[in-house]
């Protein structure tokens, strides 16, 4: 009696489901987290201001409560047709957003201040300094940061087992429930399946990393 | 640094003044308890299950029982109060009298339906009586004294939906609970729903009805009667399609425990008292008492 | 931040186009928020009868018991994974390659599971009837092993010179350890050890899918047994009232965090050691981490802060 030959359905089923739940998400974290990363460095205060209090608010609440405010308050404010794959992308790339805003706030720190300075005297803006100069620049110190923290957004995906998307973790309580296979073996899997995606995302931002290092 | 230390004091400031200021009772203070009719039940002091070894452990002293919380008029809990109320809490009472034990006496303990056997084989309750229908995978974890009542799976709905039977439930969206028997059962072929919905509570899912987000509610209908007589614009089919005998589970291998329980039920149908439970909870549906079920003593 | 050298010190042409800008966005966002309460009033989550419930004794009691178990289980989870951090840096940092290795793929391992899996094995495996051990046991082990390679990058970054001094004078390992290495690097690794335990504090709500009554799960209870009005179950009331509990919990502790961060900082001026100076970089002002977490945790532990 073999958990995975016996299941190898649900498994490929909720292995692509983690990934396609990683990739949207990862893909609104990252989005997200450069506008807001670029709000909290402009000259407008108010979009500052609105960058900090996202950011604190985001990292100081527990995803399990972000992923209840998302699933029971995107509904009431009149989005409806949401299903719970959506929900659990929106939750997940918001709460992952701030801390890749952050990670690409250290990134910018690390910029020479002569970079940005040659930038504005010849005339550049805000705008052009911050994506043409900064931005390319502080993208090779923030790549690690932000693939542990794309890592570190797959293993969370599993929260969204309990909210209705059928991804790797729900494996867990769904063969649970039709007993008869050895709890441990089932772990064993589905860690297994949870490696797979980790190890192939670190060694692609390590190729992503030796692909974009220049000596300096 | 100064800003956010006098946040925390005004913080712990009003949390302070906010437990001091509490107000005992609830809000439905004056609603309920004028038209419900007392239900009381005699204590028999004489009760005697020395055959029993939990009884024997608890006698005299306090007996836990295990039951639902969030279900109105079964197995419900006054979130400001404490309270229990409903039918299952009602037959628990009467079970727990028989057995020698009056309300002061009594430990209600909240227990999922997930937690259920665990709880029931640890000892964390005595006995439970929540929704808990008998079947022979379950038989084999506890044992079960009963059944005390009949309920079968029904379908929640809009008062004016073109819903009227569960076969029109077809290429419908229908909603339950994460990993519930309903849930499975209505995912089936035979019923072609176009979503079977999972949602982390009934709740939720009546939530989803009303926002027109899912079609129908499916679980047993004594659970569906509870949230119709809540929500105005929400009706029960009343037309189940499946059996649930709702049975009283203990702990495995306690004989005399179960045939204490059985007598305890059958007394009750007997008096009166089972009746007069039914219209004081679920009879508040407006639909009328059922013939009680015949206690199996397998 | 106004130091930025992203951006030229604005003229009067770039300041009224900054502050049409601000008027803008200020606007934008006031218009986001009303519009939110807006659409909450809309669906009917203000209603009175909805949050009656928080004003009554037995109710606050209960908020009371739940804050209490979820601190409870918050205490114990962040002393177990301390000391266990410790032991699994110690076996990383230890001479014996037999020692090292195994710690090494334990460390790895635990980092790499997601929690919540972990304490699902525990709950349905071994603590059934004890969620609490499960969740404690799934902290510790996660939080632990993190906290390990906060040690480990902690002790690695005290100077060379500093081991090498000490071994020179004749003390032994565990000497060196203790006496010189360690009491340094507690105070550069403080804010990562405390962003961490944010963490684990924010892990212990994963409590509410394995049925544990710790805050979020008593919020769900409430929410769930407060009958409806019109329709409406207080299920956002309740986020509201139980969310504003947990950030403020966490914004304590990681403000505290900024606190020793800052206040190391300062009592390290003027040593050889300090952090290169911040204001060679493009945002001259260092210390305007107004979000009251640690960006050296971020970037030095890797950032998988995000659980």
């Amino acid at each position: 009696m073999n958990v995975l030959t016996d299941n190898f359905a649900a498994f490929r089923d909720g292995f692509l489901k983690t990934v396609e739940l990683t990739a949207y998400s990862s893909l609104l974290a990252l989005v997200l987290g450069i506008l807001i990363a670029g709000f909290r460095v402009s000259p407008v205060p108010a979009l500052r201001v609105f960058g900090t209090v996202w950011v604190t608010l985001l990292r100081n609440t527990p995803l399990v409560l972000l992923f209840l405010i998302v699933t029971l308050g995107l509904p009431a404010l009149g989005l409806k047709g949401w299903d719970s794959f959506w929900l659990a992308v929106m939750a997940l790339g918001c709460y992952t957003s701030a801390f890749i805003c952050e990670a690409i706030r250290s990134g910018i720190n690390t910029v020479p201040v002569g970079q940005a300075e040659a930038a504005r005297s010849i005339g550049m803006t805000f705008t052009q300094t911050l994506s043409q100069i900064v931005l390319p620049q502080a993208a090779r110190t923030a790549i690690p940061p932000v693939g542990s923290l794309i890592i570190a957004l797959t293993k969370n995906s599993a929260i969204a087992s309990g909210f209705d998307v059928m991804e790797l973790g729900a494996l867990q309580t769904q063969l649970n429930a039709d007993a008869g296979y050895d709890i441990l073996v089932i772990f064993l899997w589905i860690a297994v399946c949870y490696l797979i995606i980790t190890l192939t995302l670190s060694g692609l931002f390590r190729l992503l990393e030796n692909r974009l290092a220049v000596a300096r | 640094m100064k800003v956010r230390r006098t946040a925390a004091a005004v913080v712990l400031a009003m949390a302070v003044t906010a437990t001091a200021c509490g107000k005992e009772g609830s809000p439905d203070d004056d609603k309920t308890g004028k038209d419900a009719p007392k239900l009381s039940y005699k204590v028999n002091t004489a009760a005697d299950v020395k055959d029993s070894p939990v009884w024997s452990k608890v006698k005299g002293k306090r007996i836990k029982i295990g039951t639902k919380a969030d279900q109105p008029n079964l197995g419900y809990e006054d979130p400001s109060t404490g309270k229990r109320s409903g039918f299952d809490a009602e037959i628990a009472r009467m079970i727990a009298a028989e057995l020698g034990f009056d309300e002061q006496h009594i430990d209600w303990k909240t227990v999922p339906t997930e937690a259920r056997e665990t709880q029931l084989s640890s000892g964390g309750v005595d006995f439970y009586v929540g929704t808990y229908t008998i079947n022979d995978e379950r038989k084999k974890q506890v044992d079960f004294g009963g059944p005390y009542y009949l309920a079968g799976q029904d379908l929640l709905v809009d008062k004016d939906s073109d819903i009227k039977t569960p076969e029109d439930i077809k290429g419908k969206k229908v909603c339950s609970v994460t990993g519930s028997t309903p849930l499975k059962r209505i995912k089936e072929k035979k019923y072609g729903v176009a979503k079977a919905k999972a949602q982390q509570g009934y709740q939720l899912c009546v939530q989803d009805l009303n926002n027109g987000q899912v079609d129908a509610v499916t679980t047993d209908d004594t659970i569906l009667k509870g949230y119709a007589a809540q929500n105005d614009g929400l009706r029960v089919l009343g037309k189940p399609f499946s059996e649930e005998p709702y049975g009283v589970g203990l702990k495995k291998g306690d004989k005399a425990l179960r045939d204490a329980i059985n007598d305890a039920i059958e007394t009750n149908q007997k008096n009166g008292n089972w009746k007069k439970a039914y219209d004081a909870t679920l009879g508040k549906s407006g639909i009328p008492a059922p013939t009680p079920p015949k206690v199996d003593r397998y | 931040m106004s130091a930025s050298v992203l951006y030229d010190v604005p003229g009067p042409k770039a300041r009224r186009r900054n502050r049409v800008y601000g008027v803008i966005s200020t606007l934008a966002l006031l218009g986001l928020i009303a519009f939110v309460i807006y659409r909450l009033d809309d669906t009917g989550q203000f209603q009175a009868g909805l949050w009656d419930d928080y004003q009554y004794a037995n109710t606050q009691d209960r908020i009371l018991e739940g804050l209490l178990t979820t601190l409870k289980t918050f205490a114990l989870a962040a002393v177990l994974s301390l000391a266990l951090g410790a032991v699994l840096a110690a076996g990383r940092l230890s001479d014996h390659r037999w020692v090292r290795w195994p710690t090494a793929v334990l460390v790895e391992f635990f980092r790499a599971m997601p929690l919540l899996i972990m304490i699902f094995l525990l709950y349905y495996a071994y603590f059934d009837t004890e969620p609490m051990w499960a969740l404690v046991i799934g902290l510790t082990l996660y939080n632990g092993s993190v906290q390990s390679e906060i040690f480990r990058a902690g002790i690695n970054a005290v100077p060379k010179g500093q081991s090498e001094a000490a071994y020179a004078i004749g003390m032994r390992k565990t000497q060196v350890m203790t006496r010189v290495l360690i009491p340094q690097a507690v105070r550069s690794m403080l804010p990562s050890i405390i962003s961490q335990l944010v963490v684990t504090l924010k892990d212990t709500s994963l409590g509410f899918i394995i049925l544990y009554e710790e805050l979020l799960y008593v919020g769900k209870a409430f929410a769930e047994r407060t009958p409806p009005e019109n329709g409406v179950y207080a299920f956002i009331p309740m986020v509201i009232v139980f969310g504003s509990i947990y950030i403020l919990l966490c914004l304590a502790l990681s403000s505290l965090a900024t606190w020793i961060e800052r206040s190391t900082k300062r009592s390290r001026k003027g040593a050889p050691t300090a952090a290169p100076a911040g204001a060679a970089t493009v945002m001259a002002d260092p210390s305007h981490s107004a979000d009251g977490g640690s960006r050296d945790g971020d970037a030095r532990g890797g950032g998988p802060k995000a659980d």
